[in-house]
């Protein structure tokens, strides 16, 4: 298989993992209009769990889905005493208390698990795939293959579910939410538990990759912030859409532009984010007008 | 409506201010604490300059940038290369670079104001993300990983003092310049103006302000303070490298600004100190202590005392003129006029 | 015993009180219009009753106080609001506006309505696929009273539903909502500001001035009322 198509597919699995926690930035956002910067770290905490429950016994599998869940619960929590408290506060009480709880929880895996680089499991065999003419590894056909269920779970929640279309209605209009008896709160702290679930996931595929440590989630969430950016924060399509093609270009930039290089790819994301919000601030898919400023 | 209170202090009082002041800035400071210290209060100094950047562009101009290492960055480069590769005195770097970054400053905030509030600090945070890598990649210019080797600029052979004491009060005097013209900045209807346009903005534009050009003009001059402070940081230390300016800086500079008040002039130099200091006795205790008193800083700071912690001392300090009858008199002003720390007086 | 009794009402936003002492009842199947100008207090009594502001003083609801409850606990005591602007969810099709409406309801019910006022409304039918926000303003304010009566309401709270329309479609609306009165036995209280047409197919009214009820008749008094006719009804 020729290097372009390997890349291209090499980046739809690291989109993937851009996707989810794009989307998880999205989830955050809708209705409550913070960006977390702190998605990341909370990622990384959910990665280190499950390396934590593997330490004491627990196998891969379960231990990823307690975490998942946990991580759920935690950012349900997250936005009961800590978001809801600040939907009032000015924008740079929001942007300091992310930026304190980013820095913290860095700190805290630092100080729980220390800065050596740990090794965490992947989810899929070592292994490749012959589909038709294509050699794919298992790995990467798996992210690939993991996400897209998930994004179909989603899909069904927010598509057939009355929760789900609870959940799409406090998001686009509080106010009527509540007229139709919609609990809007109940509603954000499903959000939040999401998107927390989500940036698990996304924690929980990245690590194999590139080594359980703190500031693992460094350089996805610089790619989340731009997937979300591009597709607009607001859209869960966008989210997905975004994630993959910054994937994408991220490999294709980084192999094919050598003055660019795997090192300074990240200007790619600087470039993706200025120029989205320079020429179309709502993003591809974006459909509200910021009401926080 | 609040009744503004301007603080008058009797003579005396302010004679014995100033001989205190200048005790402990002129003389405590740099000959009688241990002298590996002196560098690091050169240090924190530094930092003041680029806080109070922070605190006009931030604090004042109402725009969340997160990008000061980018033009600490610009500062300190621009004063490597011109020594190292262009044998320049090392003093006379220091206005190049202020306008270096304040031409850079304005090349960027037309663009990056455009952006509104979260997605501003987005797009900075993610600018500072990129300096490291960008100055590794023009490594003919920067030396790259490497770095380039400054070296320490020597006292003047006729005055008693050694390497690091001459380079605190260098910092020291151009710190004491800064801080008057970040003053008159804002002092009069140019703070009215900044206020009002960042409160309002609907209000600003029929003040006949320009809302935009003010705040561009104000982010161009937080740039020169970053780079001003970025030149005298590489005298200090001697060495610039490209992983030094990476975002812990800026949010470093971002936790100083918001420990010492977003608002407070005064306060820049105590969030300086917080951000110099702290991270040292953290890492005694445990190396990653440093993140979680950073981060738990910001958020306790934010709940508690929302003006910083100089802030609270100007308020304290007025309340206490009130009481003790040291005023000029009593202004009612309308309630509008609220800094974004939640100061409602005048600081003196 | 009346559906709809309030006594003492005071009401606000913060620490300025709109409504000062309110009493009103609204009988079972009665049409009540609320009658006054800007600033009157009239968008302020329906989110009093409907706990979206502060409030204080007594609202008993079908025999059982609402005036404690949250927002969310009185719509589930059969109060459906339908508020200024009509409150569509604009981002989300008409059919899933409507399928909102019936949140607190069972699948079946949500079945069995969804097909009776997609009948009844037979120009939202049509559009069922269609963004909310991408209606016409009388084509919104039919969707919204469709989502409200998804809720199976006793009591329909409508905010200025002639508010941006042009009047063949008022007249066309206020028709609408006499029919619904018919087939349901709809208790409805609606605020207007000029409300000729409201009155029409009303009962009785107020006129409310300055947070305080100032006039109290049957609806075909008031629209007798040369006082009222001049200043609410845009007569000379």
């Amino acid at each position: 298989m020729n290097l372009f198509a390997s890349q291209i597919v090499d980046g739809l699995a690291d989109g993937a993992i851009y996707a989810s926690l794009a989307l998880a930035l999205v989830f955050s956002y809708r209705s409550t209009g913070i960006v977390n910067f702190a998605q990341g770290e909370m990622a990384m905490l959910s990665a280190y769990l499950v390396w934590q429950l593997m330490a004491w016994g627990m196998p891969l599998v379960p231990a990823a889905l307690v975490s998942i869940v946990v991580s759920f619960i935690a950012g349900a929590l997250l936005y009961a005493t800590i978001v809801k408290p600040l939907s009032h506060a000015s924008l740079l009480t929001v942007v300091s208390v992310l930026i304190g709880l980013y820095l913290a929880l860095n700190s805290l895996a630092g100080f729980l698990w220390t800065y050596t680089i740990k090794a965490l499991p992947s989810l899929f065999p070592k292994a490749h795939l012959q589909l038709g003419s294509f050699t794919v590894s298992a790995e990467t056909a798996g992210i690939i293959a993991v996400v897209g269920v998930v994004l179909l779970l989603l899909y069904l929640l927010f598509e057939t579910t009355k929760v789900g279309l609870a959940m799409r209605g406090a998001a686009s209009t509080p106010d009527s939410a509540i007229l139709v008896g919609v609990s809007v709160p109940v509603m954000l702290l499903i959000g939040w538990g999401i998107a927390a679930a989500l940036g698990a996931l996304s924690g929980i595929l990245v690590a194999p990759r590139v080594f359980l440590n703190p500031t693992m989630m460094f350089g996805v969430i610089i790619y989340a912030f731009a997937a979300a950016t591009l597709g607009g924060f607001d859209s869960v399509v966008g989210a997905v859409v975004g994630g993959l093609l910054v994937g994408v270009v991220e490999n294709l930039v980084g192999t094919y532009i050598p003055w660019i290089g795997p090192d300074l790819k990240i200007i790619v994301a600087l470039v993706l984010i200025f120029g989205t919000l320079l020429v179309k601030p709502d993003g591809l898919f974006g459909r509200k007008k910021v009401v926080r400023l | 409506m609040s009744v503004v209170v301007k603080p008058k202090l009797p003579m005396a009082v302010r004679l014995a201010t100033a001989i205190v002041l200048a005790a402990v800035f002129l003389y405590v400071i740099p000959f009688v604490i241990p002298s590996y210290l002196v560098s690091q209060f050169a240090t924190v100094l530094v930092f003041a300059i680029a806080i109070v950047g922070i605190n006009l562009v931030t604090g004042f101009g109402g725009a969340i940038t997160l990008g000061h290492a980018a033009f600490v960055a610009l500062g300190s480069y621009t004063t490597a290369i011109l020594v190292v590769r262009y044998g320049w005195n090392p003093y006379a770097t220091i206005p190049v670079s202020a306008a270096l970054s304040w031409i850079a400053g304005w090349c960027l905030g037309f663009p990056a104001l455009r952006l509104q509030g979260l997605y501003l600090a987005l797009g900075t945070l993610v600018l500072s993300i990129t300096v490291p890598p960008v100055l590794k990649r023009f490594d003919g210019f920067t030396g790259g990983v490497q770095g380039l080797s400054v070296g320490n600029p020597e006292a003047p052979v006729f005055l008693p003092l050694d390497d690091s004491q001459w380079i605190y009060f260098v910092c020291l005097a151009i710190a004491a310049v800064l801080y008057v013209v970040a003053r008159r900045i804002l002092s009069g209807p140019l703070r009215r103006a900044l206020v009002a346009a960042r409160d309002n903005q609907l209000v600003g534009a029929v003040m006949g302000v320009d809302r935009a050009t003010l705040t561009t003009a104000t982010f161009a001059m937080s740039s020169l303070y970053a780079g001003v402070a970025g030149s005298l940081y590489a005298m200090i230390v001697g060495f610039v490298s490209p992983d030094t300016f990476n975002v812990m800086m800026s949010l470093s500079l971002f936790v100083g600004a918001v420990v010492g008040g977003i608002t407070s002039l005064n306060g820049a130099i105590i969030g300086a100190m917080f951000i110099q200091f702290v991270p040292i006795w953290a890492s005694d205790i445990d190396v990653s202590l440093g993140g979680l008193v950073f981060g738990g800083a910001l958020i306790v700071t934010l709940v508690v005392i929302p003006a910083g912690i100089g802030g609270l001392g100007e308020r304290v300090f007025i309340w206490l003129c009130g009481k003790l009858g040291w005023v000029e008199g009593a202004r009612t002003t309308r309630a509008g006029s609220e800094a974004v720390g939640g100061a409602q007086n005048e600081p003196a | 015993m009346s559906l709809l009794s309030i006594k003492g009402m005071q009401a606000g936003y913060g620490a300025r009180s709109v409504l000062h002492g309110i009493d009103l009842d609204v009988e079972e199947r009665q049409i009540q219009v609320v009658l006054g100008a800007n600033g009157a207090g009239k968008t302020s009594l329906l989110r009093a009753i409907s706990g979206t502001i502060a409030r204080e003083g007594t609202v008993m609801f079908d025999g059982a106080r609402i005036d404690g409850l949250p927002a969310r606990k009185i719509v589930a005591t059969g109060v459906a609001h339908v508020p200024q602007g009509r409150g569509t969810f604009a981002d989300l099709t008409v059919d899933e506006n409507i399928r909102l409406g019936a949140y607190l309801r069972s699948g079946a019910e949500e079945r069995q309505d969804r097909e009776r006022w997609l009948t009844f409304f037979p120009r939202l039918r049509e559009r069922l696929s269609q963004q909310a926000g991408s209606l016409s303003g009388g084509e919104q304010q039919m969707l919204a009273i469709a989502r409200a009566l998804m809720l199976r309401p006793r009591l329909l709270l409508l905010d200025e539903p002639s508010l941006g329309l042009a009047p063949i479609i008022t007249q066309g609306l206020f028709k609408t909502l006499a029919a619904i009165r018919e087939e349901t036995g709809m208790t409805m209280l609606i605020v207007e500001q000029s409300a000729n047409l409201a009155l029409e197919i009303a009962d009785s009214g107020v006129v409310l001035e300055s947070g305080q009820i100032v006039l109290r008749d049957t609806a075909r008094n008031l629209a007798g009322n040369d006082e009222v006719r001049r200043i609410y009804l845009g007569y000379e």
